[in-house]
């Protein structure tokens, strides 16, 4: 185990814990900005995939993974960024400003949907958010002037500063343009997390009648953390439309919704690592799911025979499979190897069994 | 002027009485204790001052405020913190993280600065772990603040409660059962911790507690409750030795 010691309030507020740690951040973003000379396109599309994902997964990571605060409705805002950035752009503004606008206004709406749902707890906010999902698929069709309805929208590529991005034409700029924006939003959300409002998410979601004695506004936070949240998963979202080019009512349906929240609860909820562990397991699973398929095709014939709703369903399996056996997700699991390695071999089981929970106050709930 | 007055509160829940028509007063320096049975209001009276519930009628008053124009996160700015009966810290994160919780009150910065970390971040973070480090000390807690609440012991909880609500830098502190469940030992130590609490930082305490043993080392003066109602107030010798105190426990153990 290696043991800093302290002789400075800095070293405890910036974000790595020493030098070795810092490079081997630093190794790790050299080594995903030259992916594009390390894969091929296949594989690098795949990369960029997983990065929106993990964008998202950011996005809801601060509302559910550390305000508590559970949404089976961000596929939503996913679709609030990805359509008011393919319209800000239809009308003529440059993707430079539509699309942290397109983040902007998805933050907006987010923040006005949460006062009502601010009174609403666990299953019932839950519930709530499934049914504006389940809405924003309507208002798509109903608003079809703008949204283009059931036909849905296309969009090839954008300018920004003079290049041209697109997915299919350029994919090496589209990879870096999502990297950046990947980067930009995780250093954001660690800044966050070591300062005041990001405190405050997690004490809302630890105790909210304690946060409010501390002098946190449970309303106040909740609704900027909505906010927050929408806003990057409005950037998720309109990234997912120019990787894919065409979009409709169905794209941002309420299986996404449901896929992004297994995702952060199976890489590891109230961690920033989660959203990216979580974003390689739903990037990564259908391929690993063909070669399975077309390995037990092989041994067992029978050809390719397709079993509709076949990944989800295993996505669903891994999803129960870890709330029984690892509720803190990949990141916790990650967490422990590594304690194992570093105490080897003074390593205890029970090293991070919870010490029996002691009573809170629910009467006051 | 005292520091703390409440005048003639009542609270009802439902059909129960839970406080009922008290009035007492803090003055600025003192510790203050509440007994009384189970069940006697003492909590009520903690969270009416945290403002969880409204008063049926009376007033509270804090510092020159009416506390009562409020809302529950806005009593923490007043310079008023407090522990919980159950204990009530933020699970899930780690000592120093729950201690810098309790600096909230002092936030000056805003989302953007926070969000690109800017200078004033910067400066507000340095400040803010001074003074918790200086709790940190006074606690004796440097062993466990990188470390998880849920995985600490009973003992240390509670010792971490009393730190974030110092760490608030309050001029009044709501301690509700501090040494309950705490060994002997335990004990003692929150007794000196009180004793400096309000000697060297200068910080009225308010106090739930059944230990009468820490009740007479530490107080000044003593209310006593039971059903909602005050039964006697002055020096711990005297409310131990009011008839109707003895009565009420009595007739609560019988
Ligand atoms: N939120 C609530 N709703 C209904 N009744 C309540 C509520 N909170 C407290 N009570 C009731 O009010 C009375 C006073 O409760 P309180 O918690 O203040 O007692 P206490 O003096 O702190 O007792 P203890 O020594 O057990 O902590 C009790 O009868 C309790 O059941
Ligand atoms: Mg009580």
């Amino acid at each position: 185990m290696r043991i800093v010691f302290k002789t400075d309030y800095m070293q405890d507020i910036r974000p790595w814990k020493d030098g070795f740690q810092l490079s081997l951040y630093l190794i790790l973003l050299a080594i995903a900005v030259a992916a594009p000379y390390l894969l091929d396109i296949f594989y690098l599309g795949e990369l960029t995939n997983v990065l929106i994902w993990a964008i998202a997964g950011l996005g809801l990571m601060v509302l559910t993974g550390h305000t508590g605060q559970a949404s089976l409705g961000h596929a939503a805002f996913l679709a609030i960024g990805c359509y008011s950035n393919v319209i800000l752009i239809e009308q003529g503004v440059p993707f430079i400003i539509a699309f942290p606008l397109a983040g902007l206004l998805t933050g907006v709406i987010g923040a006005t949907i949460a006062i009502p749902a601010l009174r609403l707890h666990g299953i019932y906010l839950a519930i709530f958010t499934l049914a504006l999902s389940i809405l924003m698929d309507d208002v798509i069709v109903l608003s079809e002037p703008i949204t283009g309805g059931v036909a849905g929208k296309y969009i090839a590529g954008v300018d920004l500063l003079g290049l041209t991005i697109d997915r299919w034409g350029t994919p090496i700029l589209f990879y870096w343009l999502t990297l950046a924006i990947t980067v930009i939003v995780t250093l954001g959300y660690i800044n966050l997390l070591r300062t005041s409002l990001g405190r405050s998410f997690i004490a809302v979601r630890d105790s909210e009648v304690s946060a409010q004695a501390m002098g946190v506004d449970i309303a106040k936070t909740k609704t900027v953390s909505f906010g927050l949240s929408c806003m990057v998963t409005g950037w998720a979202g309109a990234l997912m439309g120019l990787y894919s080019g065409a979009f409709n009512n169905e794209t941002f349906s309420v299986v996404i919704s449901i896929q992004l929240l297994m995702m952060i609860v199976i890489g590891g909820l109230g961690s920033i690592h989660g959203a990216f562990f979580g974003a390689v397991v739903i990037g990564f699973l259908p391929q690993f799911l063909s070669i399975a398929k077309e390995n037990v095709s092989a041994v067992f014939g029978g050809g390719s025979v397709a079993i509709p709703g076949l990944e989800f369903g295993i996505f669903g399996m891994i999803l129960i499979l870890f709330i029984l056996f690892e509720p803190m997700g990949l990141y916790g699991r990650w967490l422990k190897i590594r304690t194992f390695f570093e105490l080897f071999p003074f390593y205890r089981k029970d090293m991070f069994k919870r010490q029996k929970s002691y009573l809170k106050t629910e009467r006051l709930r | 002027m005292s520091l703390l007055e409440i005048e003639n509160v009542t609270l009802k829940f439902g059909g129960l009485t839970a406080v009922d028509d008290l009035s007492f007063s803090v003055e600025e320096g003192e510790v203050f204790a509440i007994v009384g049975p189970n069940g006697a209001g003492k909590s009520t009276v903690f969270n009416l001052i945290s403002r969880f519930y409204d008063p049926y009628a009376g007033s509270i008053r804090f510092d020159g405020h009416d506390l009562l124009q409020v809302k529950p996160s806005g009593v923490a700015a007043y310079g008023v913190a407090r522990t919980f009966q159950n204990i009530e810290l933020f699970e899930h994160a780690t000592v120093l993280q729950n201690l810098l919780v309790g600096r909230h009150r002092h936030r000056k910065t805003n989302v953007l600065s926070e969000i690109f970390f800017t200078p004033s971040a910067r400066r507000q973070e340095i400040e803010n772990r001074e003074k918790v480090e200086e709790v940190i000390d006074f606690l004796d807690l440097q062993a466990y603040r990188d470390k998880m609440i849920a995985g600490l012991p009973y003992g240390v909880r509670k010792v971490v409660e009393v730190a974030r609500a110092l760490s608030t830098d309050p001029k009044l502190l709501l301690l509700d059962e501090p040494a309950s469940g705490l060994s002997v030992e335990e004990t003692t130590d929150m007794r000196w911790w009180i004793d400096d609490i309000r000697r060297q930082m200068g910080i009225t305490v308010l106090m739930v507690e059944h230990d009468m043993g820490l009740v007479s080392g530490v107080s000044d003066r003593v209310l006593a409750m039971a059903d909602g109602a005050k039964l006697a107030m002055g020096t711990p010798a005297e409310v131990q030795s009011h008839p109707d105190v003895i009565e009420a426990y009595l007739g609560h153990a019988a």
